[in-house]
Parts: structure tokens; sequence; C-alpha cells
């Protein structure tokens, strides 16, 4: 069992997905995949026990030896990843039942569970695979579903928001898969610990130089990092709550995460000293952070500010990463595994009130705090992780991005971390205040606190932010644990 | 015993949040509620004070929760000064708690059950404050004390108030985020410890103009302690009732702020750092400008929260200025001065709501002759004011001989002439109004009569008044927890 461990991850909602499809519509779709994303929930934690200690576990697929074979590589980075990918759908599971009945015609119940589903074994593939083609197959499967997923939205501008999707999210695919085109025909292999072996001898190489640059300009679309964001907020703002929700906990820190392997794993350290990605993946980040928070402030409705709110946050994910050094990729990793928990928290309670008064436009809460106290409560401490106060997970994030900051005496990166962190008060707080006071104009008397269906999933992330805060054995000791195994040159 | 003192600190800090939980429960029944506040306070002075031998006899319990990341425990030590801050804290709770019954229900406030709660968890925090045990704990409890009071500044719900809390809220997490945050990541950055040691951590780290902008960046991330320009909140906070202007912004709140700084410079920096340090020296002229424009300020204050709130911006900076003197007495005097200003402003603002409550009066150039209709509260204003100038027989004489000595053993001239020149002003603003109350003839009636306030809020008032006579004529206790602050500190 403990040998098929790493591929059951992925082999599981893989042929859930067709068994999902063919299901009559009703419970059913949700019922099987409920099973199945708590049963791989399981396999993931027990994933990252069999990796403690600086395993790696090495899966030949069909037996076939690697480099020929496709061959899954399990260390601490990956194993964190699938952890969050696997954790976050577990808990939206038990929050779609109500929403998706809610929001999604009941004709598209099982296809929409299906698309879920592929888009679960896509995004877990990646995490999974340490072969650079068999990633992008899966990026296509994770993609192909989420451009169905989106589309699925209540409002007809889902579509358009879909199509946009569609449209960046494949240049960023064909731009991955130039540059592992080119890498293949200048090496020959496509496994990643292959490819390390081979590429140093390259590095002075232009093609490989070329291939590097579209494999990160694809993964920057992907990932959503500013200023190729712009597919993003429109996405989020328009897909199904429970898309959002997973999409946003997930998508991206998926995408962050093949950042990090194919810069430290595929590449080295070395070769990114000599290029300029460090410094430019810095500015944008700076421009990145400071922007989109901004762009926050002004937004009139709370998917979209929660949406700028992400591209901000990405921009603390890759500031760490740019910094290049084993505290700021440490911090990288955790603000990964926070920033899902804070994000879930958030989308969800604010799920939570667009289930009770079918409407995101933050003109419509006033009010709404004293109907809701519970989603009130959650939004407000999920803010306060997401502003960084000490006592929730934000807090972990901002610590280690700081101090890698101040490490390396990059002073300005610590203004405008901590100068994020104004902002993001700002746009929380606006939230918070306007469902804290009563309206003068209208009331919303009429509105009851959201199932407990909905409430229970918000809660559990809710204290998972508050966990994380005060416990970060788990997330700053795995990634302390990955760092080590990515950058075994800076020891 | 030591096990037992440790278990009572945790008493301590708990105990406030068990209430809390017990006030939401009793939400219906008014009087149970406020049996629940007012036995929560006792028991909480009961264990405060059953500490406190203890600590006199040299001892310094302390309990370690939880280890957030290796070197960061949540800590809780009991020193001296921290005994002091929660003697004051837990004497006043018990009083202020008899007097918001009578306030609240003379002036049929809202929402008096938040109210309660959030006056416990403030106080829970504040308890947490005094008895934190290293930066990372007092950093998570100040942040939960800014938090905790946002509900009963903004009290009332209406425009106004909502246009303060923006104020509070606004600086107080902007500049402890801002500041303070990166402040302490700095410390921790260059000594790899946050505990506070006698004799300072950061000895021999740094020196020079990076000690001084560190320690601005204290001075100024410590917005608690209103130093100006970043005092703009406390006359913003002053649209609570006044029993949260009370024991929040005259004693809890603020007190925090001031003694997170003696704390810093005593066991964070050492006077010995700070005696060769260009940066003291700012901080003590800032501290003195602070005090003089403060002071001018309240001159031209009509209105009496208004007045008295400048009036403690300015006698907070006292305690930065006996600090920053940087001599053996006169830090003596910075502990002493916690406790004298909190029983005489505590003072000054019930009297304050005690009017407000009676004759719904709050300028104070309608004050006159109301002498003769609130005997009770006039003479415990007058009181109170005397304690403000620095006049014997009251607590405020006490600590304000100690700063002149200090002043003088230390040979800051500059030091002794603001004192001098501080309690010249401090004069000329409350005289009058103890004049007008007494001397001055009532104009024509205006038809409403009235007398004294509810028996709580006198009786409230009669007791803090005492408490300001009584800390002049026995001061062994306080005197000699202020003293074992030196003494670490042989100089």
């Amino acid at each position: 069992m403990e040998n098929h461990l790493s591929l059951l991850i992925v082999v599981i909602p893989l042929m859930a997905a067709p068994l999902v499809a063919v299901l009559p519509n009703g419970r059913f779709p949700w019922l099987v995949s409920t099973a199945v994303t708590s049963f791989v929930f399981v396999l993931a934690c027990w994933q990252l026990l069999n990796i403690q200690a600086g395993n790696v576990i090495s899966y030949e697929l069909g037996g076939w030896a690697p480099p020929w074979g496709i061959e899954y590589r399990i260390d601490a980075a990956n194993a964190l990843v699938a952890l969050i990918v696997a954790g976050i759908a577990a808990i939206t599971l038990p929050y779609a039942l109500q929403s998706v009945i809610k929001e999604i015609p009941a004709n598209q119940h099982s296809l929409f569970y299906s698309a879920f589903m592929l888009c679960f074994t896509g995004l877990l593939g990646i995490t999974q695979t340490g072969d650079i083609f068999n990633l992008f197959v899966f990026l296509e499967i994770s993609s192909l579903s989420s451009y169905a997923l989106i589309s699925m939205g209540k409002q007809r501008q889902a579509l358009t928001a879909a199509y946009q999707y569609l449209i960046m999210g494949t240049i960023g695919a064909t731009f991955f898969l130039i540059g592992v085109g080119l890498l293949y025909a200048m090496t020959g292999t496509l496994n990643m610990a292959d490819l390390s072996q081979r590429l140093p001898e390259l590095y002075e190489h232009r093609t490989v130089h070329t291939a590097f640059a579209f494999i990160m300009v694809g993964f920057a679309l992907k990932l959503a990092l500013f200023p190729l964001h712009l597919w993003l907020p429109n996405a989020y703002s328009y897909a199904p709550t429970v898309v959002t929700i997973f999409l946003a906990a997930t998508a991206t820190k998926v995408a962050v995460y093949v950042m990090l392997r194919v810069i430290f794993s595929v590449f080295d350290f070395s070769f990114i000293k000599g290029t300029p990605t460090d410094e430019l993946f810095l500015l944008l980040c700076v421009m990145g952070i400071l922007m989109m928070s901004f762009y926050a402030i002004y937004q009139t409705d709370a998917k979209r500010l929660l949406a700028y709110s992400s591209v901000a946050q990405i921009g603390y994910m890759m500031l760490g990463l740019g910094l290049a050094s084993m505290l700021g990729v440490t911090a990288t990793l955790v603000h990964m595994f926070n920033h899902a928990l804070m994000k879930g928290a958030l989308f969800m309670a604010l799920g939570a009130i667009v289930y009770q008064i079918g409407s995101s436009r933050i003109d419509k809460f006033a009010g709404l705090g004293k109907q809701m106290p519970w989603t009130f409560a959650a939004i407000v401490i999920g803010g306060l992780s997401l502003i960084g106060v000490p006592g929730t997970a934000g807090f972990i994030s901002k610590w280690y991005l700081v101090l890698a900051a101040i490490e390396q005496q990059y002073w300005l990166l610590v203004i405008v971390i901590l100068a994020g962190s104004l902002l993001a008060v700002i746009y929380v707080w606006k939230l918070v205040e306007v469902l804290y006071f009563k309206s003068d104009k209208e009331s919303n008397i009429k509105i009851k606190e959201a199932p407990l269906s909905l409430l229970i999933p918000t809660w559990v992330l809710v204290l998972a932010n508050i966990y994380f805060g005060f416990s970060t054995e788990l997330t700053v000791g795995t990634a302390e644990q990955a760092v080590k195994l990515l950058m075994p040159s800076v020891n | 015993m030591n096990l037992a003192s440790e278990q009572l600190i945790l008493v301590a800090i708990l105990l406030p949040l068990i209430a809390a939980v017990f006030i939401a429960f009793t939400d219906k029944k008014p009087n149970l509620r406020e049996g629940v506040s007012l036995v929560a306070s006792l028991s909480l002075l009961a264990t405060v004070l059953s500490l406190l031998p203890t600590v006199l006899a040299g001892e310094q319990p302390f309990v370690i929760l939880l280890e957030i990341a290796p070197g960061l425990p949540i800590k809780f030590v009991l020193e001296p000064l921290g005994m002091l801050f929660a003697c004051v804290a837990a004497l006043l709770w018990p009083v202020n708690t008899l007097y918001s019954i009578g306030y609240m229900r003379g002036n049929k406030e809202n929402h008096q059950t938040r109210f309660y709660i959030c006056f416990a968890i403030a106080l829970s925090s504040t308890m947490g404050i005094a008895m934190a045990g290293n930066l990372l704990t007092l950093f998570i409890c100040y942040e939960i004390l800014t938090l905790s009071t946002y509900p009963l500044v903004t009290h009332k719900g209406n425009a106004e108030a909502r246009q303060a809390g923006r104020v509070y809220l606004g600086i107080l997490l902007g500049t402890s985020i801002g500041f303070f945050l990166l402040a302490i990541l700095w410390t921790w950055h260059l000594t790899g410890t946050l505990d506070f040691k006698a004799g300072g951590i950061l000895s021999g780290k740094v020196a020079g103009p990076e000690l001084s902008i560190l320690l601005l960046l204290y001075m100024y991330g410590i917005g608690k302690a209103a130093l100006m320009p970043i005092h703009r909140w406390l006359p913003a906070a002053m649209v609570a009732p006044t029993p949260v202007s009370a024991l929040l912004h005259a004693v809890a709140v603020v007190k925090a702020g001031v003694f997170s700084v003696v704390k810093i410079v005593v066991y964070i920096f050492g006077l010995d750092t700070l005696q060769s340090s260009a940066g003291a020296d700012w901080v003590l002229l800032l501290a003195g400008f602070t005090i003089l424009l403060a002071s001018i300020i309240a001159l031209r204050q009509d209105n009496l929260k208004r007045r008295l709130a400048y009036s403690t911006i300015s006698q907070l900076s006292y305690v930065i200025l006996a600090v920053f003197i940087l001599a053996p007495l006169s830090t003596v005097a910075a502990a002493l001065h916690i406790a004298a200003h909190a029983f005489g402003k505590i003072t000054l603002f019930f009297a304050a709501g005690s009017i407000y409550t009676a004759a719904h009066k709050t300028n104070i150039s309608q004050l006159n002759g109301i002498g003769y209709r609130m005997p009770w509260t006039m003479a415990a204003f007058s009181i109170g004011a005397i304690s403000m100038i620095g006049l014997p027989p009251t607590a405020g004489f006490l600590s304000k001989w100690y700063m002149l000595m200090g002043a003088f053993q230390a040979e800051q001239v500059i030091a002794v002439l603001v004192i001098i020149a501080s309690t010249l002003l401090n004069a000329a603003y409350f005289i009058p109004i103890i004049y007008a109350a007494w001397f001055k003839q009532p104009e024509m009636s205006s038809g409403n009569e009235h007398g004294e306030s509810p028996w709580p809020i006198v009786m409230a008032l009669m007791i803090t008044a005492s408490l300001t006579l009584l800390l002049f004529f026995f001061p062994d206790v306080p005197l000699q927890l202020a003293t074992s602050l030196i003494g670490e500190n042989p100089q």
C-alpha cells in the first residue's frame, strides 16, 4: 500500500471523474466526490508523514525505470502542496452541497462534480509528478476543467471570464510547453531529476535560457503574477462560489510550487543568480503588492476585493522566491499554506453571505453582522489573518517574510511588506465596518444566519487559521525540510 | 508555592475570558450579567493580590504556554513592574464595573452585553501585557487589546463613532504593524531572543544611528503611549461611553503603552546602552515637547472629556520623559507615575461621566456653581485635579518628586524645566474648572433641576479619589515594586 500511496492520490480522483459524470443528478455525485476527497486527504496526510525526516519517495509508473518511464518523486515540498490541495478540497465539498444546489441548475450537478474531480486530479498530479511533460498534461487537465467550472457561474459574465481565462491560460500553457520542448531538444530527457543532472553543463547555452524564460512567463500567467493577473479578478468574481473557494485556495499555490520546482530542482540556484530573474520577480512583486492592494481598496464587490487581494498575496509568495534565500523560500512555502487557509475561510464566509442575500456587492452588506454573527466573526478572523495580526496564521507568514528581507538588508522590501499589511487593514476593515454598523437607508432584518453545512467548513478553516498561528511545526517545519532539499548548495 | 503562583498567573489571564463567556450567556438577565462582571472583577483582584507577596519576596514565577517556533515561546513572567501595572488595573476594574452599572443604566445605553464582554476581553489582554515574558507575547496581547476596544470606542454606532473608530484602529494598528513589529523583528534578527532580561538584550549588539532608528521605531510603534504626533487616536476615542474612557483610555490601554515603553527601555535596551545613544536624547525632547504642547492644547478645549484626553497625552509623556532621564530614581518615578496617574485620571473621568449622567453637561463653560449640586462628584474631581498638578497630599506629588530628584541626579536641565513649566500649565487648565464649580454663580437656572448621580457612580468615584489620597500616605508597596525594578540594574 505504502508503495502505491503516491499514485493512488492521483488515480482515485481520476477514476472518480467519469464515474461521477455518469451518475444520475441528485445527491450521488456529491456523495462520491466527498468520499473521494476525504479519502485522498487521508492519503495526503499519510504521504506527508512518510516523507518526514527528509525521506524522498520515488515511484516508477508501470515499473518503467526513470528517466525512460514517468517517475513520481515526492519530497517535503510536494507533500505539503498536495496536503493543501487535498485538505482544501475535503473541506470545500461538505460546503458545496447546499451552495451548488443554489447556484447550479440541477441537471448539471453530475457534470459539475465530474469537472471538479478532474480539476482536483490535475492539481494533485502537478504536485506529485517528477516528469516535466507529465506535469504539462496535468496542467492542461486542471486548466481545461477549471475553464468549464468557471463558466458555470450564474451570471452571464461568467462565460466571458472563463473565455478570458481560457485564452490567457492557453498562452501560458503553450509557453510552458515550448520551454519544455526546448529543454528536451537540448538534453533528451523529461525527468526533472535527470534534467538537473544534464543541464548545468549547458547553462551557457542560449537555448536553455530561452527555455527557462518561456517556462517562467508561462507559469507567471498561470499564477497571476502582476502584471499577468488580468484573468484572475473576473474568474474569481463570476465563478460559482465553490469554484472560487477551491481555485483561490489551491490553483495559484500549485502554480507557485511549479515555479519553485523548476527554479530549484530543474535548474539550480547558481543559474538563477546568473539571470535577472530574481531581481525581476522582486520588482514585479513590489509593484503587484502595492498596486493590487490599492485596487482592492476601491472595489465595490466583495469577491473582486478578495480577488485583488489574492493577486497582492501572490506577490508576497513570489517575493520569498525572489529573495532566493533559505529563509525566503521557507516564507514562500509557509505563506502558500497559510494563504490557502485564510482565503479559503474568507471566500467561504463571503459565500455564506452571498448564499443568504444573493449578492456580493458590499453596499448590500450593511448591518449583516448582527443577523449573521458567526459568518461575521469568520470574516473578522480571516481578515485579521490576511492583515497578519499576531495569533493568526498570517502573522507567521509575515514574520518569516520580513525576517528574510531583513536578513539580506532589503529595507525597501521590508517597508513594502508592511505597507501591504497596512493596505490590507484598509480593505479588510472596509468589509468589516459595513457588516458591523447598521445602515441608515435599508435594513436586512429578514436575513438569517447561514445554514450549518456552510458554517462548519468555514469555521474549520477559521480555527485552522488560529491554530497555525500558534503551532508552526507542520507549516514551518515541513517548509524548512523542503528548503533543505530544494537548495542543498546554500547550506 | 511556586507551582501555585504559576497557576495563578494563568488564572489572572483566563478569568476575564471565562467571565466574558458567562456574560454572553446571561445576555437577557441584566442583573445576573452585571453580577457576573462584578464577581469576575473582584476575583481577578483577589488573584492578583495573592500573587503580590511572591513578587515582593523577589521571586519571578513564570509559565511557558507553548512554543510558536524554536526560541519563540508564549511566555508569562511576573516581575515587579508588571505586578504594579496588574495591581492597578485589577484594583480599578471592580470600581469601574460598579461605575459602569450606574452609568450604562443611568444613560440607557444599548448593547450593554457587548460592552461588558469587550471590557472583560480587554482586561484579560491587559493582564497578558502586564505579565508578558517576552516581546512576542507582549505584542500579541497588545494587538488583542486594540481590537477588543474597537467595539467599545464605536459603541454608539453613529457616523461620528465610526469615524473615531477608523482613526483609533488606523493609528494603533498601523503603528504597531508598521513600526512595532518591524522593531521586534529587527531585534530578533540582531539578538536571536525576545526575552526581557535585566540589563537589556541589545547591549553590545547595535550602536550609533541604527540604535537610534530602532529606538524611534519602538517609540512610534507603541502608539498607545501617544507620543506626538501619533496621539490623535486618544481624543478620538473619547466618543466612547465614559467608563471606557475612564478605565481603558486613562488606565489600561494608555498605561499598556507606557508600560511597554518602560519595559523595552529597561529590559530590551538597558539603561546603560541608551546612555551612550543620541536617540535617547531625541526621545527625551519629543516627550518634553509632547508634555508642553498637549497641555497647551488642553487649555483650549472646552469639552471636558477632550481636555482630560489631552491632559492624559501630556501625563503619558511624563512617564516616557522620566524613563528617558535614564537615572535610577527617575525610573522609579516612571513606574510610580503609572499608578499615580491611573488613580487620579480615572477619578477625573468618573466625575466627568457623573456630570454627564446627572446634568447632561459636557462642556467646561457650563459647570459654573455645579459644586453645590454635586458636592461629592466635584470634591473627587478636585482631588484628582490636584493629583494631576502634583501637589500634596495626593499620589501625583509622589511621582513628580521622584521625577525631579532623578532629573537633578542626571543633571537633565531640560527635563527639570519641562516638569516645572508643565506643572504650571496643569494648574492653568485644572484650577479654572475647580474655581468655576465652587465659586462662580450658576447661570440662570434653566429649569432642569438635578442632584447627584446614581449611588454606584458616586461610590465609585469616592473610592478612586480615596485611593489617590491613600497612595500618598501609604506608598510602601508600589514604591517597593518600583525600586526592585532598578534593583536588578545596579549602576
